[in-house]
């Protein structure tokens, strides 16, 4: 009965929604050009409100001293300073660290092999290697060191709130509405209030980038526990095991190699994050990236960026291989082998210890300026080449789609466009939609960052409307046909474990630096997760539903319209969610290379002092307009009916 | 460990488990449902509807003797799987008393409990429960190594009853190596292991392939036989039910409809539901002469046979039609009727000829 009247209903509503989402447009646009100008709230990149200046302030005032988080900063940082001295820093008066690169390079590949197996050894001593052929192992070393730092911390403050959530419903209720609007944040906007506690340098991006790493590992250990069968759990008590003895011997085992898939997103998310944390003044390959980035020098930016490639697709290959390891236990042969190759290994890091050489990665054979000049000199060939296609098609969107969307954005009136955003997101979703809107205009207003805020909106938006559209085309393709998807979906996953930083690296070389690049980044940063969504929705359209729709002689075009997309809504409405937030968190980057707005607002707010007060600002109204449009998207969402099959949109939340 | 082969007089002995007004009932405040008549007397559909709560077990009272194989049957939802586990408590009781040898369970605290699951009881599961990290031995001995039992020992008792359910040769491999009849196998061995006095079964053979699961079945008679345990089995098929259990009790909606021996169900049950049930039964394995007898008409010329009131009629079939004429049916040197042709043709026939209770002679 519900759902007859409910397709009436929206037979009967969606030309009459649209026609009047339509007016609404035309409307907003004549009244921009009676009322250009006024009431735009602009501010200039010097300029600061009081806000602003109070904000510096609050950081002198905490800078000031508090115990207790200068002695979690001091904690953090010795942890960090450890870690750095043994694989990445000089220390204890020698002028290498305590283990040279060889050692370094033996003992991961043992730990590679002990806990996945000798394919991804030779993986990760290769790849190591080549971090010191790049002539980047020192700035590798610290990455690294603050990626394990974090990662670690977040081990031991994220399995035990896992399995906390895993026991008890309540936690679970309360965890996964935290993960929930934690995972609606993007990256950026952890660093700008952090730096507000724990000043900038290794502790502050330690600690952000443990709050950005911990939710996968929580999640899933949860997730985990709360999926061993029940039998099993039963049988245990059945035979008067205590709860600890069913935790240790029953449900953690069993958890186990879900557990280390949260692992594994953990350090993939870590690792981001610390290069993202350069920002904030963290040592390692992400200040390599950051500081060519800022000269334009896309040889060297790019020579970094693969070294943070390389790192992120050893650690993942492990993790997984980690993972997939079977339960068995070691046969007597690979005790044997395992004994003679951690003794190799100590033999390894002695020789590290002992000669220069196997200490210092040899300078001679540095390859990393090859690569550097040879990106460099491919750049220009590709902009001596192209440059007249790409840097056409740039301006052609920039003048033609950018500009106009920004000017009637950025030049109406403030309250003009507020009025104009709550009537459409009461339109798209009603009150749920409305009410979030208005409250987060209304603080945006208050940031006094509305302009720049509103330069990220325009950006924001068109990258998304290509996101959807190349989301949705991939999508339905790879969740119809097997083929693309199993060569396709590599890539994709791939996509997603490289850090934001890197993406900026190819568009600048094609576009140089504008809006245009950060918004090019933007799309290929965001649809991978935004065509996975829509294939796992098409996918799980009902097999008998299709065979229906072929059966009274459909076409393939009409079964995509007609049955698939339609079935597939809810998945589509959570893509388009996914894409915008993946976009805002990538638009915020490109304020690195020229896309100016909020993304520089707070580069720069880390950058000068006095303009601190502001950047964080601007990090907040990163943080508005995220929860805005994730608000908006999400009512909308829950507009659109939901059918039985395809609630596998909804696990992905 | 003395093997008790003979049928349990449920009269003289005490009973090892006692369960008393037993109530289970899940959804919010279900507390009050045993507790207020209006309530507990609603239908399960009327109570889910007035309160949002359901009534897994209602009120249920029965008696298991020592050395019984004690079935509890039903159909999915009729509550057996939540009364088994209420019995120990893994699912605790809304209402009612658990006795086991006199102690109150539900009085029990945490750490007796447990006690009591470490020695007393042991359950085998529906789909095995067992641990897939670990070996059919370290399975084995799960039960020994929680309640603190030393390696060695642990070993040598896993490895007894490895050989009692006939896994000799297996110790060394995983759960998932394993067929599903074997891995069942390994879960009866676990249960074995702490040497308990109560064997609880939820349903551990409806996994299986009807061949293995008949050999299975054996495989429990065997052990009953053997080790003489009292075993509380619960069962959605009847002529499980009927094979390996000393008394029966039905179930339906949480609520006990039956409670009997087999032929008892068979022959005289209590309701249509019953009856229903028991309808495609092959009645002449099932029944015994018993069911049958009359008394001996007026002239009737009676055969010099004589035979006991427990004999099967499917084992009497072919003496009694040889015997030319009506057979008497002698309990201690006592008559206590005849059965003749037609009586035998009735029941292999399968003819319903629904005995009335009265009828039973006992």
């Amino acid at each position: 009965m519900a759902s007859i009247t409910g397709s009436v209903e929206i037979e009967v509503r969606r030309p009459r929604r649209g026609v009047i989402v339509g007016v609404l447009l035309v409307a907003w646009v004549a009244a921009w050009f009676v009322l250009k100008g006024i009431n735009t709230l602009a501010l200039g990149g010097q300029e600061t409100t009081g806000l602003h200046r109070w904000l510096t302030d609050q950081r002198d005032f905490l800078g000031g001293g508090n115990a207790f988080l200068d002695a979690i900063r001091v904690v953090v940082d010795q942890f960090v300073i450890l870690l750095q001295a043994v694989i990445a820093q000089p220390s204890y008066g020698r002028p290498v660290p305590l283990i040279g690169w060889l050692g370094v390079v033996a003992v991961s590949a043992y730990l590679a092999w002990a806990f996945g197996n000798w394919k991804v050894a030779v993986l990760t001593a290769a790849g190591l290697t080549f971090l010191g052929l790049q002539g980047l192992w020192q700035e590798s070393m610290d990455t690294l060191s603050l990626t394990i730092a974090a990662v670690l911390l977040a081990l031991l403050a994220g399995i035990p709130l896992g399995i906390w959530a895993g026991l008890s419903n309540r936690a679970f209720k309360v965890a996964t509405l935290i993960l929930d609007l934690m995972q609606t944040l993007p990256t950026f906007v952890y660093l700008a209030p952090l730096t507000l506690f724990f000043a900038i340098g290794p502790a502050a991006a330690t600690i952000a980038t443990l709050i950005y790493a911990a939710p996968p590992v929580v999640r899933l250990t949860a997730h985990a526990i709360r999926s061993v069968p029940r039998e099993s759990v039963e049988a245990a008590r059945s035979l008067g095991s205590s709860g600890g003895q069913t935790l240790m011997k029953v449900l953690l085992p069993m958890s186990r190699s879900t557990v280390v898939v949260g692992i594994n997103q953990t350090i993939m998310a870590a690792l981001s994050m610390v290069t993202v944390a350069a920002l904030i003044d963290a040592p390692g390959l992400g200040q390599t990236v950051l500081k060519a980035l800022q000269t334009l020098d896309v040889g060297v930016a790019f020579n970094a960026g693969l070294a943070i490639v390389v790192l992120a697709i050893v650690l993942d290959r492990v993790t997984t291989a980690a993972g997939d390891r079977p339960w068995r236990t070691a046969s007597l042969r690979r005790k044997v082998l395992l004994g003679a190759g951690a003794v190799v290994a100590l033999v390894a890091v002695w020789f590290s210890r002992t000669y220069v050489w196997a200490a210092d990665f040899p300078t001679g054979a540095n390859i990393g300026s090859k690569i550097a000049v040879a990106t460099t000199d491919a750049t220009n060939w590709v902009q001596d080449v192209f440059g007249g296609f790409t840097f056409g098609v740039r301006d052609a969107v920039t003048k033609g789609v950018l500009n106009p969307l920004e000017a009637l954005l950025t030049e109406s009136p403030w309250w003009l466009v507020a009025v104009v955003i709550v009537a459409l997101a009461a339109l798209l979703g009603s009150w749920r939609g409305a009410v979030p809107a208005a409250v987060c205009l209304g603080l945006l207003v208050a940031t006094g960052v509305w302009h720049d805020s509103m330069v990220t909106l325009a950006s924001t938006l068109l990258a998304t409307v290509v996101v959807v559209a190349v989301g949705i085309v991939l999508g339905v393709w790879t969740g119809r046909n097997h083929r693309a998807d199993s060569w396709l979906r590599p890539i994709l996953d791939a996509g997603q474990t490289m850090p934001p930083f890197v993406y900026l690296v190819p568009f600048l070389a094609l576009f140089g630096t504008s809006r245009f690049t950060a918004i090019a980044a933007a799309v290929v940063f965001a649809v991978p997760v935004t065509t996975k969504i829509v294939a796992d929705g098409i996918r799980a359209v009902p097999v008998a539903t299709v065979e229906a729709a072929n059966s009274v002689g459909s076409s393939t075009w009409q079964v995509i319209s007609k049955v698939q997309l339609p079935v597939a809504r809810r998945a589509i409405a959570l893509a388009v969610n996914q894409g915008l937030i993946y976009v805002l968190s990538m638009v915020v980057v490109g304020g690195l290379v020229g896309a100016g707005a909020l993304g520089y607002d707070v580069a720069a707010g880390f950058a000068q002092s006095e303009l601190y007060g502001k950047g964080l600002a601007a990090g907040l109204a990163i943080v508005l307009l995220g929860v805005m449009l994730d608000r908006i998207t999400q009512a909308a969402a829950r507009r659109t009916r939901k059918f039985k099959g395809t609630a596998r949109g909804d696990n992905l939340w | 460990m003395t093997a008790q082969l003979e049928y349990p007089d449920l009269q003289d002995s005490e009973a090892l488990l006692s369960i008393q007004g037993l109530w289970k009932v899940f959804g919010p405040k279900a507390a009050r449902v045993p507790r207020r008549p209006e309530l507990a007397a609603l239908s399960r559909a009327q109570l889910l509807d007035q309160t949002g709560c359901t009534a897994a077990v209602r009120d249920l009272s029965f008696d298991v003797a020592p050395g019984e194989v004690f079935v509890v049957m039903g159909l999915s939802g009729s509550g057996k799987s939540t009364l088994v586990r209420c019995l120990t408590r893994l699912i605790e009781p809304t209402a009612g008393s658990i006795y086991f040898e006199g102690e109150d369970l539900r009085a029990a605290d945490e750490k007796r409990l447990r006690t009591l699951r470490r020695s007393k009881f042991s359950m085998v599961f529906q789909h095995f429960g067992l641990l897939p990290h670990r070996k059919v031995i370290d399975n084995v001995s799960y039960g020994l190594e929680v309640r603190g039992e030393s390696k060695p020992d642990r070993r040598r008792r896993a490895q007894e009853v490895i050989d009692l359910v006939g896994l000799r040769g297996n110790e060394n491999l995983y759960p998932e190596q394993l067929s599903g009849g074997m891995q069942q196998r390994v879960g009866l061995a676990r249960a074995l292991a702490c040497d308990p006095d109560v064997l609880l079964f939820d349903e551990p053979f409806s996994a299986l392939d009807p061949l293995i699961r008949r050999e299975m079945q054996t495989e429990v008679v065997r052990l009953h036989r053997e080790v003489g345990k009292t075993m509380v089995f619960i069962t959605h098929d009847l002529s499980e039910a009927l094979k390996l259990g000393d008394r029966i009790l039905l179930m339906r909606d949480g609520e006990a409809v039956q409670l009997g021996t087999g032929d008892e169900l068979v022959g005289a049950p209590a309701d249509d539901y019953v009856r229903d049930f028991v309808r495609d039964v092959p009645r002449a394995d099932v029944l015994t002469l018993r069911w049958i007898v009359r008394q001996p008409r007026d002239g009737e010329e009676l055969a010099g046979l004589e035979l006991g009131p427990d004999v099967l009629v499917r084992e009497a079939t072919r003496q009694v039609l040889e015997a030319g004429g009506a057979v008497k049916v002698v309990a201690d040197g006592q008559l206590l009727g005849v059965v003749g042709d037609e009586e035998i043709l009735a029941v292999v026939a399968d003819r319903e000829t629904a005995p009335a209770p009265a009828r039973r002679l006992s």
